[in-house]
């Protein structure tokens, strides 16, 4: 059975092995399950904390690395002011603390590459974790199946994973990078200077060399919401994306 | 297990005993879907009771509107571990419809399907006897498309993917059918206070 579909995912924990900052509001936590699990790019895990009380805060973040190296599980996450978890994740955690989680979850926001494409995907912000699971995925799977990444951030500086995914541009094997910043010009040609719209996704669709197949939307509501009716005004049939939300 | 250095920020305690285990309480109140949002107009929108496989009632958004409507504020709990405290709803409870349709509830089990081709199931006693309805307005005013409008299923007892957006249609079955989340690792029943989130919860 697929993981994620019907598998078991207990709790158990796990040893944060490194923190890695990604931009000023995002850093990566490197995981190691007492169990290591098999899991689809894509999914997400539960992460539990446990006040000395016996009081639980539970949130789900995405896996950010390919199934291929599963040995570790990278989270990345976005510090929100006054938020419960993710301020412990970057004020308090620190390499050798051990976090409760199960995983993985979630068996429709999910990508293989044998699915195919073109595979369009579209994130505004820390939404691009799971993409980045589904392009390292692609990458390390060696795959050559067109994919394009319209990825939404403020400035050039909080594009999260940006020089990895310059170097998977770089490549030229399929799968081109475009950033759409809100608050700063845009600095590549490819780029654009403003939050995603319709003639934006027009542009970037036309770049495929055929028809998308699959279309990944992943981030805070109102930005999937936007980003969601700009791919169908452009001719993205709705059966073909998949949405994941954060939150408001 | 404790986590080093957590505390928490804890629900007030007169809330406490409203939140669920693993939830905390959100003012806004946030989207989850699969998809994304269909355009419903209501001027084609129907509603279609069904025995299995059988259509034994069916209504028109004026017809649908016309039926008796109840109001109820409930505490709601969506598995990705936010509730919303006192969501003030209108619509027809499935009392009310059954009786619209002149049958009783017909077998232990019933899916609600979407008109984005999403369904869910939710055994029957849990739909009956004024737990669940179909609302039709939020806080005084049309349901937003984005929170499933026009018309949602409402079963606040239970994880909130359970109360289906863009409902249109409510069908009877003899075995409980997993529908489009439960095939995906949901559970199938889906109780927050028993913390039934994935399928392998207790
Ligand atoms: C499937 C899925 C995958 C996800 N993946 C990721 C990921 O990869 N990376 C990532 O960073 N996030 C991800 N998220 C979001 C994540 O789960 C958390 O929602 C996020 O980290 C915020 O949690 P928090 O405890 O820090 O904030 P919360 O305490 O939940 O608060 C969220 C925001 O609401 C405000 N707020 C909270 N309570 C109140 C209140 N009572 N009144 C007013 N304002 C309030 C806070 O100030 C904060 O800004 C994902 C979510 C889902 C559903």
């Amino acid at each position: 059975m697929a993981p994620g579909i019907g598998a078991r995912s207990p709790w158990q924990a796990a040893t944060i092995a490194a923190i890695v900052p990604r931009t000023g509001r995002v850093a990566s936590f490197l995981l190691t399950p007492e169990r290591p699990f098999a899991f689809r790019a894509g999914q997400h895990v539960d992460v539990r904390l446990t006040a000395p009380d016996g009081y639980q805060a539970q949130r789900s973040y995405s896996i950010a690395n390919a199934p291929e190296d599963a040995a570790a599980v990278e989270l990345a996450i976005e510090r929100l002011e006054d938020g419960e978890v993710s301020p412990y994740f970057h004020d308090v955690a620190a390499v050798g603390d051990r976090i409760e989680l199960r995983g993985p979850i979630g068996g429709h926001f999910v990508w293989t590459a044998d699915d195919g494409g073109p595979l369009v995907l579209v994130g505004g912000g820390s939404g691009v974790v799971p993409l980045m699971s589904m392009l390292r995925h692609r990458a390390r799977a060696a795959s050559r199946v067109p994919a394009l990444l319209l990825l939404s951030a403020r400035t050039w500086d909080e594009v999260i994973f940006r020089d990895e995914l310059l170097a998977l541009h770089d490549r030229r094997d399929g799968f081109e990078l475009v950033l759409a910043l809100t608050r700063e010009p845009a600095r590549r040609a490819a780029d654009f200077g403003r939050r995603i719209d319709r003639p934006m996704a027009a542009a970037i669709l036309a770049r495929l060399p055929e028809p998308a197949r699959s279309a990944f939307v992943c981030g805070a509501n109102p930005f999937v919401a936007a980003a969601t009716e700009g791919l169908l005004a452009a001719g993205v049939p709705a059966a073909i994306v998949r949405t994941e939300r954060y939150g408001q | 297990m404790e986590t080093r250095g957590f505390t928490g920020r804890r629900p007030p305690p007169d809330l406490g005993k409203r939140v669920p285990p693993g939830q905390s309480v959100t003012r806004d109140f946030p989207v989850l879907s699969a998809g994304p949002t269909p355009t419903v107009q209501t001027e084609s929108w129907t509603f279609t009771l069904k025995v299995g496989p059988k259509p034994v009632a069916r209504w028109t958004w004026a017809e649908f509107n016309a039926l008796p409507q109840t109001e109820t504020t409930r505490d709601i709990h969506c598995v990705t571990t936010w509730s919303k405290l006192d969501t003030p709803w209108r619509g027809v409870t499935i009392d009310d419809l059954l009786a619209a349709a002149g049958i009783a509830a017909p077998t232990p089990f019933a899916l609600a399907h979407s008109y984005d081709g999403y369904s869910t199931n939710v055994p029957t006693a849990d739909l009956v006897g004024g737990k669940a309805m179909v609302a039709l307005a939020y806080d005084g005013a049309p349901i937003a498309p984005d929170h499933g409008g026009p018309a949602r299923l409402l079963v606040p007892h239970l994880y909130f993917w359970k109360s289906a957006k863009w409902i249109n249609g409510l069908q009877f079955t003899e075995q409980d059918t997993a529908g489009f989340w439960e095939l995906r690792g949901y559970h199938m029943y889906g109780d927050p206070w028993r913390e039934q989130r994935y399928t392998d919860d207790p």
